[in-house]
Formats: structure tokens, sequence, C-alpha cells
């Protein structure tokens, strides 16, 4: 009754290296992949549905997306209270990747299990909470009230050290990220899931659920909006900018530290420069779902994820990282405020 | 010097052939030294146009080296036997014209990636750049024509001092003449208001995609002769890190200063060269120094009066 094809694929995959579970899981069951899903050959009767094929598609554009999602939030967060494009948000995100590593394999924090991973996952975020308060107390502070382009700059400088001081720490080459939650993988029908998609899915929604509460039924959250609506009037009303701003910087850092561990579970291999891309990704997302945009920036990291998935799984899959781009040109010929945003009028 | 760019340009010029009579005599490590140094000339006086005098943010010169690169090693090892006769079997007239192709296809992909990122205002122009950066590494390494990953191999070696030099006195004297021309005016009027310029009646995109074009023809020139001296290209050697490379000369030099940004490129490229020796350090050392500059003294080292602050 059930064809073979449901026990086999994952079976195969784990027999492997790193590169094809990775492949398997996030790309697609069927496309030019070595380690396909269809191993007996004969893809045509294997029985999978085009439902199904949908449906795994979602599950891994999904999660793919969330971890996009997250890290977008920060881009938008700190865009909208100082107007720049935080480059080294992406390193922070690496590091950590870097935090959930070593706190498995080197500060004896039980990987593996749940509470352990529930562990590693608030240790990641609250180091990077601290490195992201930090960089803006040292970098980004002196600078305010500077031109757009120092600020720039400086954030680029920033985004540098991290990786090539990231290399001088952490080395060269790329570490296997180890296990930090239990592993599982369930057969539903056809659709073959991996536990760690859905510990993605679930703390994505749980993070997003505090982040929309602290930003919406907080005082600091209140503060955090009206900071970005004017930044002028919000001191004028006794908010000390400069805390909010600290503490907006906190908040995306400590989102981009998860953002990290979860994009380390899926795709096992970490080293110092790893944060680029997912980083250019997700300031894509940000500027799809419109900048500054809090829901826009999830928004947008979904609708990302699913389109990457979506082209894995076609012949154009080598052309992967660079769709992301073209959506980002495509947004800004078509639409510039983005999915959610909306276009203000610049006033003198 | 200020408002004689034409007498310049000839005196450059006949320096340059100048020093292509002495190349012979040079040691070799000299001569690939002096060539990097009169091809950073070129990339940073270019990117000077963009990010300096116009206020721009562009992060993907290396982007445009890159199809510069691959556009003129294409014309010279696939077509370059076919070509030859046509320009009389003188590779000193063909080389030129595959320059100028490669800057012409890099002005090209410079319009493709700036006309919808230049219609609005913001950090656009550096995420964009960036992601084209990207693009263009991946599209080249899918690229089975120019040799895919592996790199396009068996460049002739046509370039010499006086090619490199020659398109550095050109390259300055361009941005140097349009910067004094009305252009120029537009460039800076764009660079320091924006708003402002717009409700002076200037259409502010149309000169920021014309810095933009001329900037990345020049990128693209200076690519085609890096690649003229490597006789093997490849797409990860266009890398973000020798964009930022350029940036940090643009910087370094005070961004809209035509001497400082030249010394600045002749500079950083001996340097290193120096400091060749501490390899791993070198990035984190331009990193610092990236950070610290922009701390104290964000009008750059070789600016010495401030004569206009950089628009924000």
């Amino acid at each position: 009754m059930f064809p073979v094809i449901s026990q086999v694929p994952l079976a195969q995959f784990v027999g492997r290296n790193n590169w094809c579970i990775l492949e398997s899981r996030f790309a697609s069951a069927f496309a030019h992949s070595p380690c396909r899903a269809h191993p007996t050959g004969n893809a045509g009767h294997t029985g999978r549905t085009n439902m199904t094929e949908l449906l795994q598609q979602l599950i891994n554009g999904l999660s793919l997306g969330a971890i996009y999602a997250l890290i977008a939030l920060g881009y938008t967060m700190v865009y909208g209270v100082l107007r720049f494009i935080n480059f080294a948000h992406s390193d922070v995100f690496m590091v950590g990747a870097f935090v959930g590593y070593y706190a498995v394999s080197k500060w004896g924090i039980p990987g593996g299990t749940f509470l352990g991973g529930m562990l590693v996952l608030f240790v990641a975020m609250g180091l990077c909470a601290a490195l992201g308060i930090t960089i803006e107390k040292l970098a980004y502070k002196p600078l305010r009230g500077r031109s757009t382009l120092t600020v720039l700059i400086t954030a680029i400088g920033v985004s540098l050290l991290l990786q090539n001081g990231g290399q001088m720490v952490f080395g060269v080459n790329p570490k296997a990220f180890p296990p930090i939650f239990p592993t599982e993988t369930f057969h539903w029908g056809q659709l073959v899931v991996n536990s760690n998609q859905l510990i993605v899915l679930a703390v994505t929604v749980v993070l997003l659920v505090a982040l929309h509460v602290i930003v919406n039924r907080t005082r600091i959250g209140t503060a955090m909006r009206a900071l970005s609506y004017n930044a002028v009037a919000a001191s004028l009303m006794g908010i000390n900018n400069d805390r909010i701003i600290s503490f907006t910087f906190g908040l995306g850092s400590a989102l981009a530290g998860a953002g990290g561990i979860l994009y380390a579970m899926n795709y096992p291999s970490i080293e110092p420069l790893m944060g680029t891309l997912p980083g250019l990704k997700a300031f894509v997302a940000a500027v799809l779902g419109g900048i500054g945009n809090l829901p826009g920036a999830a928004l947008g990291g979904l609708v990302l994820g699913l389109v990457e998935t979506g082209i894995s799984g076609t012949r154009l899959s080598t052309y992967r990282d660079a769709i992301a781009f073209a959506i980002l040109i495509a947004i800004l010929l078509f639409r510039p405020a983005g999915l959610l945003g909306k276009s203000r009028i610049e006033k003198v | 010097m200020p408002g004689r760019p034409h007498l310049f340009l000839i005196a450059a010029l006949i320096f340059a052939a100048g020093l292509h009579a002495v190349s012979p005599r040079l040691d070799p490590y000299v001569l690939d030294i002096a060539m990097g140094v009169g091809i950073s000339v070129v990339l940073a006086s270019s990117l000077n146009l963009i990010n300096g005098f116009t206020g721009q943010f562009s992060l993907g010169h290396a982007g445009f080296m890159s199809v510069g690169a691959y556009a003129s090693a294409f014309l010279t090892t696939t077509l370059g036997k076919q070509l030859l006769p046509v320009f009389g079997g003188q590779v000193w007239l063909l080389f030129p014209f595959c320059l100028a192709f490669g800057g012409l296809m890099a002005a090209f992909a410079g319009l493709v990636v700036g006309a919808p990122s230049l219609r609005l205002k913001g950090d656009y122009l550096a995420i964009v750049t960036l992601g084209f950066g990207e693009i263009i590494k991946v599209l080249l390494q899918n690229l089975e024509v120019v040799g895919g990953a592996r790199g396009l191999n068996g460049i002739p070696f046509y370039n010499n001092l006086f090619w490199t030099f020659g398109a550095a006195a050109i390259t300055v004297y361009v941005v140097w003449a349009l910067m004094n021309s009305t252009y120029g005016r537009g460039f800076l009027a764009v660079a320091d208001d924006e708003i402002a310029a717009e409700a002076m009646g200037l259409n502010t995109t149309r000169y920021k995609i014309i810095a933009f074009i001329v900037g990345s023809f020049f990128a693209g020139v200076a690519g085609g002769l890096f690649a003229h001296i490597k006789s093997s290209i490849n797409p990860s050697g266009f890398d973000f890190n020798k964009s930022i490379e350029i940036v940090v000369m643009v910087i370094l030099g005070g961004m809209g200063r035509h001497v400082g940004v030249i010394i600045a490129a002749i500079l950083l490229t001996v340097m290193t060269e120096v400091l060749r020796g501490f390899g791993d350090y070198r990035m984190i050392v331009y990193s610092v120094l990236l950070i610290l500059l922009m701390l104290t003294r964000p009008q750059g080292l070789f600016s010495w009066s401030r004569r206009k602050a950089v628009a924000s």
C-alpha cells in the first residue's frame, strides 16, 4: 500500500555527507542532485502525488523562510529606528551559530535533549544581544547625527571585523554543527518531515508572538514605535532615545542569534563567512515586505523562502542564490515601498 | 593643475609612454606592482565619481570589473584569431578595442543595475550593487562559454605599462573634466542635497545614472587591463572584499577628492604588497582602519580643507 519511497530516502541520506542531507532536506526531492529522493530510479511509479510534492516543498520553504524572517526582523527594526542598513547583522547571526557550537561542544551544555536545546538557544540569544548592544555603543553611537553614508561604511567595517576576527578566533575551516535538539524523522504518508524543521517553525512562531507583544503591548515597545515614527518628537516626550536604540539592537541581535542556531541545525556546517548570503537574502526579505515594517519582514522572509525552495525544484536550481536579488530589483522597480510598506513622502 | 585638464592628459600619456620605454629594465615583480597601481587608480577614480562626487554608494565595483574582465578576455581568447586580421594583425590596435568592449559591457550592466535602484533615495544602491556582485558571480560560474567555475584561462598578455597608465590618465582626465562641466555641477548638487537639486529642476535620477554608467565603464576597462596581465581569471577573484578594497581607497583619499583618491590608490596597492607577509591580518587591519577612520576623520586622510560635507 505504501510505496517504498517513504521508507528509503532518509535512511539513504544519513549515510552520506552533510551536503547531501542539506540538499535533500531543503533543496528538493526531485531536483538534479545526486542524492535525490528516487533511489529506485522509476520516479514515475513511486506514487508521490503532486499534492504531496507541493506540501513537502511548502514545509521546506516555510522552515527556510522562517529563518530569513528572523534575520529580516533585525534589519527592519534597526532601519526603523536609525534609518540605516546594519551590515554587521548577518555576522551577529554567524556568531549565534558559533555560540551554539561552543555551548554544546565546549561549555558542556548537553546537546540532543529538549531542555539543553532550549538552553543553547537562550544562551545564543543572550550573547548575541550583548554583542549587538556592544557594537551599537562602540561603533554606531559616536556617529549619531552624522551622515548615513558614514554610518553605513562603519557598519561594513564592523561586518568585516567580525568576519575576519571570526576567522582568527573560530578558524577558517567549516565546523560540523552538533545536534542540539533531539532529531527524529516523521513519515506522514509520503511526506517526510524532520523534527528540526518543526522546531524551526515552532521557535519562530513563539519568537514572532513575543516580539509582537513586546513591540505593541509594552512601554518600551511603544517607545520604539514612537522613536521610529519621529525621533525628535519622541525625545521631547521624555523617551531616552539612546536607551531605546540599544534595546532595539539587542532585540534584533537576539533574533539573529536564534536564527543562527536554527539555520545551523538545518545546514550543519558552520564557518565565519556563513552569514553573508543568508544575511543578504534576509535583507531582500525585509525590503520585499517593506523596510521598517515588522509584519512585512516576517511575510517577506516566508515568501522568499518559499520562492527559493520552489526554484530549487526546477532546472534553475543552480541560480538559486541569484533569484533573491532578481526579486530585489523587481520589487525596487515596481513597488519600492514593499508588499506591506507605505511610501513615505519626504518633507523638507 | 586645476583648470588645465588637457595639458594634464598629454603630460600623463607621455609619462605612461616613458614608463613603457623603461619597463624592460624593471624587475618583473616591480612591473607587476606598477601595473597593479595603475589599475587601482582607474578603479578608485571611477568609483570616486559615483561614491564621492555624486554621493551614491556602490558596493559592486568589483562586479563591474569582472564584467569588463570577462567580456574583453572572451574577445581576445575566443575571437582573437578572427579579430586580429581585421586590425591588420596589430595587437596594439586590437587591445584598446577589447578594453573598450569590456568597458561598454560593464557600462550596460551598470545601466541595468543602476536604473531601478537609483530612482530611489537611500541606501538601496548599496545593497543592490552588493547583490549584483553575487549575481554576476553565480552567472559566470554557470556560463560554460567562459569556463564556468574553473575560470577563463589562456588570456594573452597584451597589457603593458603604457596601456595601464594610459587608461589611468584617461580615467582621471574624464572624471576631472566631467566634474568641471555642467554635468559635474549636477553631480555635486545631487550629492549635496537631492531634494534641493530636484527642486531646482534637475533630473536627479538621470544624473545619478550617468555617473554610475561612466563609473562602471571604467571599472570594466580596469577589469580588461587586469585580465590581460593575469592570463587566467576566476569569478571568485572579483568578490566583495575586492569591492571593499576600492571603497577603502576612495574613503581614505577623501570622497570627492581627485588627488587624494589617487594617492590613496597608489599607497594602498603598494601597502598591500608590503603587508603580504601578514596575509591573514590584512583584512582585520582594513576593517579596523575603516571604523577608526569613520569615527575620527570621516572626510578622509588626504583632504585638508572641508570644502563640502558629504551628503546625507
